[in-house]
């Protein structure tokens, strides 16, 4: 199986979540390590995926938790 | 540990709050509370309205618990109560300001372009403490479209798998498969470019006194 670019991207996140099959997986990775851009889409992708799932990067405000709680006590004491 | 794991007495507790003990609710819920939170804010996009939202949704599960079955995990359960509170507030936003509630259409067969570039540098996580960094994502992140910000949230911020992220939109898991591809390769568009021009100098002139600054 030879793969041209577009082949590549268009798997690219079921190859990120590892649901490839053997075969597909070989290809890419084949494709991978001949096509330097490919390489550097799949390393760009996996790293901003790696920074959002990051706590940091999408924060809970300041006192959710209490105000959500607060709000169920009184709900429930209705 | 991100979602917090399913406890074992998950059922349990649903049992004891529906014969009164209403109090474990709030030991119920305390898991999701994240997850329930940031499934609203990617439909609004706006933390006031989400942690409105939330409430809302965490308070018609409470009114609704008996009628979950326990087909679903409690929590994709909750979380789907959330996405949907959050875009009947979208819409009521959206008719309030006159605004076209027309989605952009799913074209499952139209091709999706990476930015395409020679090499890529890593950014490490402590780059993270950079205020700036973590806005260009959420900036990123709130300019794509709705369908895949959902997608995006639930399975690469939240990281719920496939099966539950198609659990909770109610959409298939190819569905699912499709519009994270879109998703993540729109984020990879939007800012691989950017951070790389970032570590070469200062996009915004923030870096420029620092020559050949990296992110941390």
């Amino acid at each position: 199986m030879v793969l041209n670019c577009r082949h590549v991207w268009k798997e690219i996140s079921n190859y990120i979540d590892d649901s490839v099959s053997p075969e597909l997986r070989e290809a890419i990775e084949e494709h991978l390590a001949h096509c330097r851009h490919c390489a550097a889409v799949l390393d760009s992708t996996r790293n901003i995926l790696y920074l959002i799932a990051d706590e940091r990067t999408f924060e809970l405000p300041v006192g959710y938790s209490e105000r959500l709680h607060t709000r169920l006590r009184e709900e429930m004491a209705k | 540990m991100r979602r917090g794991s399913v406890p074992q007495d998950e059922a349990e507790l649903i049992a004891r709050v529906l014969a009164g003990q209403r109090d474990l609710f709030h030991e119920l819920v305390l898991p999701y509370e994240r997850s329930v939170y940031f499934a609203a804010y990617s439909v609004l996009r706006n933390e006031h309205d989400a942690e409105d939202v939330a409430q809302e949704a965490v308070l018609k599960a409470l009114k609704n618990l008996a009628s979950f079955r326990g087909e679903a995990r409690f929590g994709t359960w909750l979380v789907s109560i959330a996405v949907n509170e959050a875009r009947a507030q979208l819409r009521h936003n959206r008719v309030l300001r006159f605004q076209s509630m027309d989605a952009p259409a799913e074209d499952e067969e139209s091709d999706f372009t990476p930015a395409v570039i020679t090499d890529w540098r890593e950014v490490p996580p402590e780059a993270l403490e950079r205020r700036e960094l973590r806005q260009l994502l959420r900036s990123a992140l709130e300019s794509l479209p709705e369908m895949y910000r959902e997608v995006l949230v639930l399975r690469d911020v939240q990281e719920y798998n496939i099966v539950e992220t198609a659990a909770i939109l109610s959409v298939s898991q190819g569905v699912v498969k499709t519009r994270l591809l879109r998703a993540r390769l729109m984020m990879q568009k939007i800012l691989a470019p950017q951070l790389r021009t970032k570590r070469g100098g200062g996009l915004f002139g923030l870096f420029k006194a620092r020559a050949g600054a990296s992110w941390f």
